[in-house]
C-alpha cells in the first residue's frame, strides 16, 4: 500500500526533491524501516502511510514533528526554517492524536443557585454523570446533570468543604472540611455512607483515592492536613488504616500514583515519596526554595477516570459497566498507555515562581528546573496524554510546558487577574482556565491562543447574554469591556472543572452560585 | 458588732438558728409581705445568675455554631488576602520610599552608638590606637596594616563569619556566611570598619536557600537585618529583608 501511494506520487511530480525519512515513535522505537518520500509531501499524506505502516483497523489521527517542530503545511515548509542534511535519513517522529474530538465550551447554560456561601470545590464524577460541589455553607450538593437543577443537599459538615473527590468507580464521593473532618457520600441517594472519619488536627487539603486498578472496590482514601500529617483511612471499616508523619509544615497536595506510591508536598519545601502499601518514606525530594503548592502526575487524568474511557462517551453520560475484574484489566491498560515506557513523572509548582520536573519513583534529583513565572503558582496539570503539563500563576499568566523534558513552549495571556485554577478537556486539545478576575478562558492548546473569552461569573450583564445563542452571543462578548468594573473583584472563581465526557464545564466561585458551560 | 469569741457565743447559747427568713416569710402578712417577697425574689435571680457564671466558668463552652464568613478555597487559605485598595497603597508607599532612597528595614530606630562605646583608646606612646569593643566582620582577604600605621584594632575573638538569618515568611534559620557589612546606622566609619551592633543592614550569601530569579539566575546575595546585640551574645542573629 504504502509503495502504490508513493508510485502515485513519483509519477504525478517527478523533479521534486526527495528524502529518506524513518518513522520513530515518542519512545524512540522505529517503525518500519527507512523509505523516500517526496519534499512537499502534506501531513495527510504521511498519516495515510504511518497508519498502513502500524496496520491499524481504524485510522488514527497523527501529529508528526521534526526536530521538535510539527509538520503543518507540507515536510518541505518545516524543513526551511532547519538546518537538516538531505542525504542522512531523517527522523520523524509521530504521536497518535486523541482519536475523539471535543468542541470548546462557549455558553452558560445555566447558573445554579443553592449555596448559600462561596463555592470553593467543584468535581464532576468520573464518568460525568454527576456533579458535586463543596461550598463555604458547609453542604456538599450534587446536581443533576440532564435538567441542570438541584439534586441532593448533604449536611453534615460543621466547617467550610475545602476539598472534594470522586473514588475512581465514580460510587462515592469524599469531601474533607475546615474542621478536620472526612465524610463519605453516595451520589445516587445523596446520603452520608458510613462513619464520620475523624483524626486530623487541622484543616484538609487534599484527598486522594486509591486507583481502581490497584483495588477496583476502591476501599483507600488518603488525605492530608495542614497539621502536616498524611492518613489513609479504610472507608469500608471506617478507620484510619495508616498515619504517615514526616514532614514538618502543612501538607499542601497529595497524590496517590498507580504504582504504589504516594506523594505528598507540603510547606516545608519537600515533596516525599513513600510507599502505599506499608506506609514507609521512600524519598524526599529537595530543591525548592519556598513552599510547594501543587503536584500533578503525569498519569493523573488516567488515574481519576479509571475504567472510564473518554472516547467512548455517549451523550447521556452513564455509569461504568461490568464486573470488578473487568474494570480492574480496563483500568489497568489505559493506565499503562497513559504511562508509556517510563516510570511515572511528577511535576510540583512552588511560591518559589519555579517547577521543578522529577522522575520520583528512579531519582531523587529532579529531571529540570522550569522558570519563567513571575509570581507563585497556585496549579500545574498534565494533559491527559501527558505530553503538555500546564501551569497556572498569580501572574495572571498560563503557561505551557513540554511534559517528557520540562522544555517551555508558550504562555498563554490574557487574564487580568491572578489565574487560580486549570482543566483539561479529555482530548488535550482545549484548556479551561478560572481567574481571580471573575471570567474564565478557554485556550486552544495547538494555536497556542484563547479559543474563547468566557465572561463568568459577572454582573447582570453575563447570564442573560448566555442565553442567548450562536451569533448573538459572539456578537454580544466584543460589546464587552476588556476586563468588568471593580465591583466584580467579589466574584471570583475558585474552582473549575471540565466533564470527562468533554461535554460541560462547571465553575464555582465566590458569588454562591455554580454555572455550567457547553457548547 | 460581735467580734472573736462573742460571735460563737449566741450560737452556742440559743442553738443554730435555721429557717430564720422562712419563719419570718410565713409570718408576714398584707402589704409589707408583698414588699418583701418582691425583695426575694429579685435577691434570688440575682442568685441563679452568680451560680450559672461560675459554672460556665469551670467548663469549656462549645464554639458557636455559626460558621465564619469568607470562605475561601484551601490554596487560599494560609494567604492573607489583600484588597485592592491595599494593593494599590502598598504599591504607591514602595514608589515613593524608592525615590527617597530609604530601605525597608525592620529596626527603623537603632540607638547611635558613640565613640567611647564602640572603641576602646590605646595609648602607647605617641600613636593613637582604638580597639573596637563590638563584633565585626572583615572579609576574606584581611590583613593587618603594620604596627606603626594601624589606626584601628578590630580583635580577632571579634570577628565573625556567619549569621543565624530568619526567613519572615518561612520562619525557618539558616546560618549564612556573611558577603558585607552594608550599612551600620550609627555612623559610616563604622561601615567601613566593619562594626556589626544592632539594626546593621549586612549581605548575606543566600545560595543554599535555592531562590531563582525569574530567567533562571541563581540569586546568591540579599539583605538582612541584624536584630541582636552580638557583642552580648556571641552570635549574630539577623532576619532577611525580602
Amino acid at each position: 500500500m504504502p509503495s502504490r501511494l508513493l508510485a502515485q506520487e513519483e509519477a504525478a511530480v517527478p523533479d521534486v526533491q526527495r528524502l529518506l525519512v524513518q518513522f520513530q515513535d515518542e519512545g524512540g522505537q522505529l517503525l518500519g524501516s527507512p523509505f523516500d518520500v517526496p519534499v512537499d509531501i502534506t501531513p495527510d499524506r504521511l498519516q495515510l502511510v504511518c497508519n498502513a505502516l502500524l496496520a491499524q483497523e481504524d485510522p488514527l489521527p497523527l501529529a508528526f514533528f521534526v526536530q521538535d517542530a510539527e509538520i503543518v503545511s507540507s515536510l518541505g515548509k518545516t524543513l526551511e526554517s532547519q538546518a537538516v542534511e538531505t542525504e542522512k535519513v531523517l527522523d520523524i517522529i509521530y504521536q497518535p492524536q486523541a482519536v475523539f474530538r471535543v468542541r470548546a465550551v462557549t455558553r452558560c447554560t445555566s447558573s445554579l443557585e443553592g449555596h448559600s456561601e462561596a463555592v470553593i470545590s467543584v468535581a464532576f464524577s468520573p464518568t460525568g454523570k454527576y456533579l458535586a460541589s463543596g461550598s463555604g455553607d458547609t453542604t456538599v450538593r450534587f446536581w443533576d446533570l440532564s435538567t441542570e437543577t438541584p439534586h441532593f443537599t448533604c449536611k453534615g459538615h460543621r466547617h467550610w468543604v475545602l476539598s472534594i473527590s470522586w473514588s475512581p468507580d465514580g460510587k462515592k464521593l469524599a469531601s474533607g472540611c475546615k474542621n478536620g473532618q472526612i465524610l463519605l457520600w453516595d451520589p445516587s441517594t445523596g446520603k452520608q455512607v458510613g462513619r464520620t472519619l475523624t483524626g486530623h488536627s487541622k484543616w484538609i487539603t487534599g484527598l486522594s483515592w486509591e486507583p481502581l486498578h490497584v483495588n477496583p472496590e476502591c476501599r483507600y482514601v488518603a488525605s492530608s492536613s495542614k497539621d502536616g500529617t498524611v492518613r489513609i483511612w479504610d472507608t469500608t471499616a471506617g478507620r484510619c488504616e495508616r498515619i504517615l508523619t514526616g514532614h514538618t509544615q502543612s501538607v499542601t497536595c497529595l497524590r496517590w500514583g498507580g504504582d504504589g506510591l504516594l506523594y505528598s508536598a507540603s510547606q516545608d519545601r519537600t515533596v516525599k515519596v513513600w510507599r502505599a502499601h506499608d506506609g514507609v518514606l521512600c524519598r524526599t525530594l529537595q530543591g525548592h526554595g519556598h513552599w510547594v503548592n501543587t503536584m500533578a502526575l503525569s498519569t493523573d487524568y488516567a488515574l481519576r477516570t479509571g475504567a472510564f474511557e473518554p472516547a467512548e462517551a455517549s451523550v447521556n453520560p452513564q455509569d461504568l459497566q461490568g464486573s470488578l475484574q473487568e474494570l480492574k484489566e480496563r483500568a489497568l491498560s489505559r493506565y499503562n498507555l497513559v504511562r508509556g515506557q517510563g516510570p511515572e513523572r511528577l511535576v510540583s509548582g512552588s511560591d518559589d515562581f519555579t517547577l521543578f520536573l522529577w522522575s520520583p519513583a528512579e531519582d531523587k534529583k529532579p529531571l529540570t528546573r522550569m522558570t519563567g513565572h513571575q509570581a507563585l503558582i497556585n496549579q500545574v496539570l498534565f494533559s491527559p496524554d501527558s505530553r503538555i503539563v500546564a501551569s497556572a500563576s498569580f501572574d495572571k499568566s498560563i503557561k505551557l510546558w513540554d511534559g517528557r523534558t520540562g522544555k517551555y513552549l508558550a504562555s498563554l495571556r490574557g487574564h487580568v487577574a491572578a489565574v487560580y485554577q486549570i482543566a483539561w478537556s479529555a482530548d488535550s486539545r482545549l484548556l479551561v482556565s478560572g481567574s481571580s478576575d471573575s471570567t474564565l478562558k478557554v485556550w486552544d492548546v495547538k494555536a497556542q491562543k484563547l479559543a474563547t473569552d468566557l465572561p463568568g461569573h459577572a454582573d447582570e450583564v453575563g447570564p442573560t447574554l448566555g442565553q442567548r445563542r450562536g451569533r448573538d452571543y459572539t456578537l454580544a462578548v466584543s460589546l464587552l469591556p476588556p476586563h468588568l468594573p471593580s465591583s466584580s473583584a467579589s466574584l471570583k472563581v475558585y474552582a473549575i472543572d471540565w466533564s470527562p465526557d468533554g461535554q460541560r464545564v462547571a465553575s464555582g466561585g465566590k458569588d454562591k452560585c455554580l454555572r455550567i458551560w457547553r457548547r | 458588732m460581735l467580734q472573736n469569741e462573742y460571735i460563737e457565743l449566741p450560737r452556742k447559747r440559743y442553738g443554730y438558728q435555721a429557717h430564720e427568713r422562712s419563719k419570718k416569710a410565713k409570718k408576714m402578712i398584707g402589704l409589707k409581705a408583698k414588699l418583701y417577697h418582691k425583695q426575694c425574689r429579685a435577691e434570688k435571680i440575682q442568685m441563679k445568675k452568680t451560680i450559672k457564671m461560675h459554672e460556665k466558668r469551670n467548663t469549656k463552652q462549645k464554639n458557636d455554631e455559626k460558621t465564619p464568613q469568607g470562605a475561601v478555597p484551601a490554596y487560599l487559605l494560609d494567604r492573607e488576602g489583600q484588597s485592592r485598595a491595599k494593593v494599590l497603597s502598598n504599591m504607591i508607599k514602595q514608589k515613593r520610599k524608592e525615590k527617597a532612597g530609604k530601605w525597608e528595614v525592620l529596626l527603623p530606630k537603632v540607638r547611635a552608638q558613640g565613640e567611647t562605646e564602640v572603641l576602646k583608646t590605646e595609648r602607647k606612646k605617641k600613636a593613637r590606637k582604638r580597639m573596637v569593643t563590638k563584633v565585626c566582620f572583615v572579609g576574606d582577604g584581611f590583613t593587618r596594616k603594620p604596627p606603626k600605621y594601624e589606626r584601628f584594632i578590630r580583635p580577632m575573638g571579634l570577628r565573625f563569619k556567619k549569621a543565624h538569618v530568619t526567613h519572615p515568611e518561612l520562619k525557618a534559620t539558616f546560618c549564612l556566611p556573611i558577603l558585607g557589612v552594608k550599612k551600620n546606622r550609627s555612623s559610616p566609619l563604622y561601615t567601613t570598619l566593619g562594626v556589626i551592633t544592632k539594626g546593621t543592614v549586612i549581605e548575606v550569601n543566600v545560595s543554599e536557600l535555592g531562590l531563582v530569579m525569574q530567567g533562571g539566575k541563581v540569586i546568591w546575595g540579599k539583605y538582612a537585618q541584624v536584630t541582636n546585640n552580638p557583642e552580648n551574645d556571641g552570635c549574630i542573629n539577623a532576619v532577611l529583608l525580602v
